[in-house]
Formats: C-alpha cells, sequence, structure tokens
C-alpha cells in the first residue's frame, strides 16, 4: 500500500462528540424515571412508552422518506427522545390510538415542518402534548386507573386554584391543606399524575447524569425551579408564612410537571437559548409563567404553557443575549 | 492558576510522542529554496541572480518597506535559480534556490558556543539588528518582530509576555528550546524588555509542562535574571494565541480589532523568537535556522531538529518515516496546522512542527442539522457566535457577518473541534472573515480618498 496524502482546511482532529451520543444520553438519563413508574403504575407505563416512541420514529422515517424526499434522520435517535417525552407526558391509561395522534403532532407539525431536528421554534413533545390536552381534554386528565390512594398532581394544584387577593391586598389561596400531603412520598413517586413526572428521586438522578456528561448546564433548571420557589416563599409569606414557607415551595417543585419540564423539557437545545444569560432569563420566564398559571390560570398545569411561551421567545433572547465580545466591557 | 477568561478546549495534547527527544541539529540539506514570503507583510526582493555565490548568513531577499523581513542564505554554496515554486500550500511563490556547497559562513557572524549575556545596545540599535536579522514571529504568526518592538508614540510597553504555552497539540519545539536553550530564551527576553524598555517580563507556561517551569525558574535564580518570571498556566486551547495569552497572565484584554497587545501594555513574543534574538543581538546571526518538531502517532521515529530553513519538507518527513496508506501532512499541529499537498515545499520561518495523522485520525464525520446546542458558542475564546458566523458566510450576507464581529475570528478551531453535528463552521467562518476584511479594507481606502 502507498502513502496517499490527502488534505483540509484546519482543524485536523474533532472531539468526538456526537449529536447521537448526546440524545442517548438523554434517552438513559430518562430511564430510571421510566422504571420507577413502571413500578408503581405498572406496564402499561411501557406499553404506552413504546407506543410513542414507535410513533415518532416511524412518522419521521416516513415524513422524511416520503414527503421530503430526503434520507432517513432517525439515526439520530432523537426522534425516540421525543417519543418518550411525550409519553411522560400523558396519564398512564390514554388509549393508544391517541398516543399515536400525539406522536403524529410531536413529529409531523412540531418538528418536520420546521426543517427537522435543530429548526423547529417548539419542543415537538410538548407540542404534542398541548395538541392532545386541548383536543382530548379528558382522557388527557383521567387519573382514575393510577396509584389509588395518591392524589394526582394536577388535584392539588387545582386545589390551589381561586387564589384571589382579599380587602387587605394579601394572596388568600384557594381550599389547599398542605400539612396533609406526604412529601417524602411525593418526592419517591407516591403521586398521581403523568406518567413520567411523578419519580421526581429518578427525573433529578437523571439530570444530575446529563449534568455530570456536560449535555444540559444547570442554568436553565436552577433558573426555572429558583423562580418558582421564590415566587412561591413570597405566596407563603404574604398569607402568613410559618410552615407554608417551606410546604409551599416544596408542593410547587414536586406537584406536576415541574421537575419533568425543568429538567427536560424546558433544556431541549432547539427551543432554549445559546447562551448562559440567555438560559436564565428563558428559565426564569419559565417558573413566573408557570407560577402565575397555577395559581391564576385556566389550567391545573402551566408548566408546558410556560415552556411553549418562552419557546417562542427564544429567538428574541437570543437577539439580545449574545455573549460578551472578547475585549469589551 | 490562571488562564484565559471564556471559551476553550481541552484537546489531548499529544506531546508524549515527542517531547523526550532532546534536539538533534539535522544534516545539511544539498540544496534549499527560500521563499521571499516568510512572514506577514510585504515579500522580499531577491537580490541575488543566478550564479552567485553566497555565503551562510548573506541576505539573498531584501525586505521591503517596514512591514516586510530579510531573507538570508542558511547555507553556502551557489545561487542555481531565482523562480516560482510551489510553497506547502500548492501556491506558486518566488523563490531563491541554492546549492549547497561546504558550510562557509560571515565572518561577522559569532560562532563560538559560549554564551553572551550582556547588551549595552540603546532600543534603537537593537531593533534595527532585529530587523536585519530578518526575524519574525516564530510561533507560527511570522509576524515580522521588529515591527512588534517598535512602540508607536504615545503607548508604552507595561510588560513583556514571553509565550511559552505551546498550546498545539504534539507540537514540543518550544518545548525543547525552553529545557536545552533556556539561557538564551531568558537573554533574549532580556533584550526585550530591554528594547520596550520595560522591568518586567512573565513567561507563561502551561502546567503539563512542569519540567520547562521548573528549569526556567532554576536558571533564572541560579544567574540571576532580574525581572523575570515564570507563570505557570492552567492547560486549555488556545493559550497560545496573543490575545487569550495576554490575559491569562495580565488580566487585561485586548480591545477588539484593529486594536494591538500595545494597548493594554503588553509586547508578546514567542520562546524560539527569543533564541532567534538573542543569536542575532548578541552573536550577529540572522534567522537561518529553528527547532521543528516531526511527530505523529504513526511515525517510525519523531525528532526535535534543529533544521536550516529551505530544507524540504519530504527530507524532513522521509527521515520519520511516513506510514503507508490515507495520511494528512500538517505544517503545524492538528488545530491550526495547514495541510502540506506539495512535499517538495521548503521548511518556512513560521513552521514550529510537521504533524502526520493518518486518515482515520482526520477524517471528518458526516454533517449532521445544527441542533443549536450552543456548545460552539461555549467554546469560543473570543465571544462570538460561530453557528451564526458559519451559517451568514454560507448566505454571503457579508454585512450582518461583519455585525456579528467576525473578523474578531482567531480561527482556532474551537468551534468545529467541538460541534456534535460536525459542522464545518471554521471553514465557512473563514471565508467570512476574509471577504469582511477585504470590504473593511475597501471601505476604508475609499473613505481615505474622500
Amino acid at each position: 500500500m502507498a502513502t496517499r496524502l490527502f488534505a483540509a482546511p484546519s482543524p485536523h482532529i474533532h472531539g468526538g462528540e456526537k449529536t447521537r451520543r448526546i440524545m442517548l444520553d438523554v434517552i438513559l438519563a430518562l430511564v430510571p424515571a421510566l422504571a420507577v413508574s413502571t413500578y408503581i403504575m405498572g406496564w402499561r407505563v411501557l406499553l404506552v412508552t413504546a407506543v410513542a416512541v414507535a410513533g415518532c420514529v416511524v412518522f419521521e422515517y416516513l415524513i422524511g422518506r416520503i414527503l421530503l424526499k430526503r434520507g432517513s434522520t432517525i439515526g439520530d435517535l432523537s426522534a425516540i427522545v421525543t417519543g418518550m417525552l411525550l409519553a411522560f407526558n400523558l396519564p398512564v391509561g390514554i388509549p393508544w390510538w391517541i398516543v399515536l395522534v400525539g406522536a403524529l403532532v410531536a413529529i409531523g407539525i412540531g418538528k418536520m415542518t420546521f426543517g427537522g431536528l435543530g429548526c423547529n421554534p417548539f419542543n415537538p413533545a410538548l407540542t404534542g402534548r398541548i395538541f392532545l390536552l386541548i383536543a382530548y381534554p379528558v382522557q388527557m386528565t383521567d387519573w382514575t386507573t393510577n396509584v389509588p390512594d395518591a392524589l394526582s398532581g394536577s388535584t392539588m394544584l387545582a386545589d390551589v386554584k381561586g387564589s384571589t387577593y382579599d380587602a387587605a391586598g394579601n394572596i388568600v389561596l384557594g381550599n389547599l391543606n398542605l400539612d396533609n400531603i406526604d412529601f417524602m412520598g411525593m418526592f419517591g413517586g407516591h403521586m398521581n399524575g403523568s406518567l413520567g413526572e411523578i419519580a421526581s428521586l429518578a427525573l433529578v438522578l437523571g439530570a444530575l447524569y446529563l449534568l455530570w456528561r456536560k449535555v444540559i448546564s444547570w442554568h436553565i433548571p436552577v433558573a426555572v425551579l429558583g423562580t418558582m420557589v421564590v415566587f412561591a416563599l413570597c405566596v407563603a409569606l404574604s398569607v402568613g408564612g410559618g410552615a407554608l414557607c417551606y410546604q409551599l415551595p416544596l408542593f410547587h417543585i414536586l406537584a406536576g410537571g415541574a421537575l419533568l419540564g425543568a429538567l427536560f423539557m424546558a433544556t431541549d437545545y432547539s427551543t432554549s437559548p445559546m447562551t448562559h444569560k440567555g438560559m436564565l432569563i428563558y428559565g426564569v420566564g419559565i417558573g413566573l409563567l408557570t407560577m402565575i398559571i397555577r395559581l391564576w390560570g385556566a389550567y391545573p398545569e402551566g408548566m408546558s404553557f410556560a415552556i411553549f411561551i418562552m419557546n417562542a421567545a427564544t429567538p428574541l433572547i437570543n437577539k439580545y443575549c449574545r455573549p460578551k465580545r472578547f475585549g469589551t466591557k | 492558576m490562571r488562564t484565559f477568561p471564556i471559551g476553550g478546549i481541552h484537546p489531548h495534547d499529544n506531546k508524549e510522542w515527542s517531547k523526550d527527544k532532546a534536539i538533534e541539529v539535522l544534516e545539511l540539506p544539498d540544496e534549499v529554496k527560500l521563499p521571499m514570503v516568510q512572514h506577514i507583510g510585504a515579500p522580499a526582493t531577491p537580490i541575488v541572480q543566478k550564479g552567485d555565490k553566497v555565503l551562510v548568513g548573506q541576505v539573498v531577499g531584501q525586505s521591503v518597506g517596514f512591514v516586510s523581513a530579510n531573507i538570508h542564505s542558511p547555507v553556502s554554496g551557489t545561487v542555481t535559480n531565482v523562480d516560482m515554486f510551489p510553497n506547502g500550500q500548492g501556491q506558486r511563490r518566488m523563490m531563491v534556490v541554492i546549492k549547497r556547497e561546504g558550510d562557509e559562513w560571515l565572518e561577522t557572524i559569532d560562532r563560538t558556543p559560549d554564551h553572551k549575556r550582556e547588551c549595552k545596545l540603546e532600543p534603537k540599535e537593537i531593533i534595527a539588528k532585529i530587523k536585519d536579522a530578518g526575524i519574525v514571529g516564530l510561533g507560527g504568526a511570522q509576524f515580522p518582530t521588529h515591527v512588534k518592538l517598535s512602540i508607536p508614540d504615545g503607548q508604552k510597553a507595561e510588560v513583556v509576555v514571553i509565550n511559552g504555552v505551546e498550546c498545539e497539540p504534539y507540537l514540543t519545539s518550544d518545548y525543547r528550546t525552553m529545557l536545552e536553550r533556556a539561557e538564551m530564551v531568558l537573554t533574549g527576553t532580556e533584550i526585550v524588555m530591554r528594547a520596550v524598555g520595560v522591568e518586567r517580563a512573565v513567561i507563561g507556561v502551561e502546567n503539563n509542562k512542569p519540567d520547562a517551569i521548573k528549569h526556567l525558574r532554576e536558571v533564572i535564580a541560579r544567574d540571576g535574571y532580574r525581572g523575570i518570571e515564570v507563570m505557570p498556566l492552567k492547560m486549555r486551547y488556545p493559550q497560545g494565541g496573543e490575545k487569550q495569552l495576554i490575559a491569562a497572565v495580565t488580566g487585561r484584554q485586548v480591545p477588539p480589532p484593529p486594536a494591538l497587545p500595545i494597548s493594554v501594555g503588553a509586547v508578546v513574543c514567542n520562546v524560539s523568537t527569543c533564541v532567534a534574538i538573542y543569536e542575532a543581538v548578541q552573536k550577529n546571526k540572522p534567522l537561518i535556522e529553528r527547532v521543528v518538531t516531526v511527530t505523529g502517532k504513526h511515525l517510525k521515529t519523531t525528532h526535535n531538529y534543529l533544521a536550516r530553513f529551505g530544507t524540504s519538507v519530504s527530507r524532513l518527513f522521509e527521515l520519520a518515516g511516513i506510514p503507508e496508506g490515507d495520511v494528512k501532512l500538517l505544517n503545524g499541529g492538528p488545530m491550526m496546522g495547514r495541510s502540506v499537498v506539495d512535499i517538495t515545499a521548503p521548511l518556512i520561518k513560521g513552521c514550529s512542527g510537521l504533524t502526520v495523522i493518518t486518515g482515520e485520525e482526520a477524517a471528518r464525520g458526516k454533517e449532521l442539522s445544527c441542533i443549536k446546542c450552543g456548545k460552539c458558542v461555549e467554546v469560543c475564546p473570543m465571544g462570538l457566535e460561530p453557528y451564526i458566523l458559519s451559517k451568514l458566510a454560507k448566505l454571503q450576507k457579508w454585512d450582518m457577518a461583519e455585525e456579528h464581529n467576525t473578523v474578531d475570528c482567531i480561527e482556532c478551531g474551537c468551534c468545529s473541534y467541538t460541534c456534535p453535528s460536525y459542522l464545518p463552521l471554521l471553514d465557512y467562518i473563514r471565508i467570512g472573515k476574509q471577504t469582511v476584511s477585504t470590504i473593511v479594507r475597501a471601505r476604508a481606502a475609499a473613505n481615505n480618498k474622500r
């Protein structure tokens, strides 16, 4: 064999990081939560997830091949991530065909319409979930087949509704009694809700893995959850303080989709800002909107809508939060 | 431990292949080819003709104007040709070809091995000697050193920063120079301090070279070099970039172009350049040779050669034993080095190393779509947005590329190195930068006319 010279511009080496590997890391990070949910809620969790994943992958393949007439992009594994995240946002008892509709909306409208991976302005899984929530409100809030003796996050969140101001200008909470809530149980997953959002501890472990692998940075999760904590603390203080000062913030973090949203949905690359400063603004926006919707909005849970709205603000945030140019103040 | 403020990556340094190879004097070449451009600025004019006899150290290319550099003959012999020949990138350039006969040096050159430390010359005289010797930045930029050391009116140097970082993977020529030629480096540093009128110099060395740090410190203490400090820096690429190094060492950031390091009071010189300055000023020896690393994982042997300029690159590769199969030969290291496409090209002043990587190592991954992960933004040491700059160049939106400060790019390659979608970000940014620079220059020229 002879020596053959070849040439290209620098750099001549690559760090080895791959999109596919990043997606694989996200999948791995979601596995603990999936396992805990399956343990708590039963085998149907896996069924729903499998249908969602299969739906997303097949739709992406077909749309890419038949409609867009280009090579298959399913090898980057991003469709699997979308499928898992969609499933995580659904009640476990949901009919399988609704899951498929969700997958079609997520991939078809949420992702491929805009050109596929990296081009979508909105989180595809959230696009699917919000469509289903509006199109099939009954099935999407049916928690009856789940853990029988646990309250659902949205049931509890519904209880903080009706918060209002009294004559003196103080916030009055709805009919929620936080003294009866077992926070440790909630943390471990003893809670009703969408199939991926209940396993708080497992979600946190998954996110720590992503932080360690440097797939995500701390900025968005900390900004979202920090804003929610501060907001809840202010509300607690304004209704008298006491034990509420830790109960209410803790409750808001553990109930509903706060952790799933802050750790896995809001950190989606394409739909979140590029710079750390932008990420912080984006995260604070999500936290604020979530709390406003939770306390005074029409829906019990506001995480999905908050992320969706802030997704829309991302290009604007990117425009105004550019990195600091070297050599400038 | 200090380092530069933003961005940067941690490629494997791959120094182990050649770091323990002592500097060897390479056999004299039978023929040298001397390009008249081995520097930034105006090409030198050949002042010899076919048939002329030359001695080692004799000027064969005369510098033209202030920003230019002399070219000296590195061998004695007969000029056989003055014509256009391909350089490493395959571009045809004016070169003087000399056939070597013996090794006769100009008599003015002090060839004794003694170290001569004392320098009583005035700054102007030092700079004149450096200019005569044709010294350019040996770290790779090839910027004429006498220009760098001529401080513009109204500005004042406060510190001399000596670049011993060698952050480029594989290369070890500066490392060996610091170990084996520390006295020359330090006396060269003293001369630079004298030339620009400062009392303090800092030699920045990355902490992957602890023995160089230790050795320099020992020599400084032993021989009483006053005002020179060795500062270990946390290993991170591209620390050897001039602006990055100044920020790491002094904490000050050079403002965006066209500002120069002097605007924050810094004058930067590479360690190998210091050796050349020492030899020029103390020994009257022009720049005719340098230490060059020949390295790569798959070479039969690796070397740190002291080689005369004009030596054919192919000879250096031959001695190292190029592996079979697909290879990329690099003038420089894998991050910023340039692919050599013509191995008949000569060794030039800015070449600190020749690196050989195999096709597998150098293979580019399949280009996917940008996933907006922001990693390129995170690693950019200039605070730019590579994903936008690359896109703007692709779309030929030059005005927008200018607004996004594309001319700030130092072409370090951190963005392409990091991109998980294997986008050739720097390929496009480079085109954008060149085009925008041309537009900016044309605009400035038009404004001047008006």
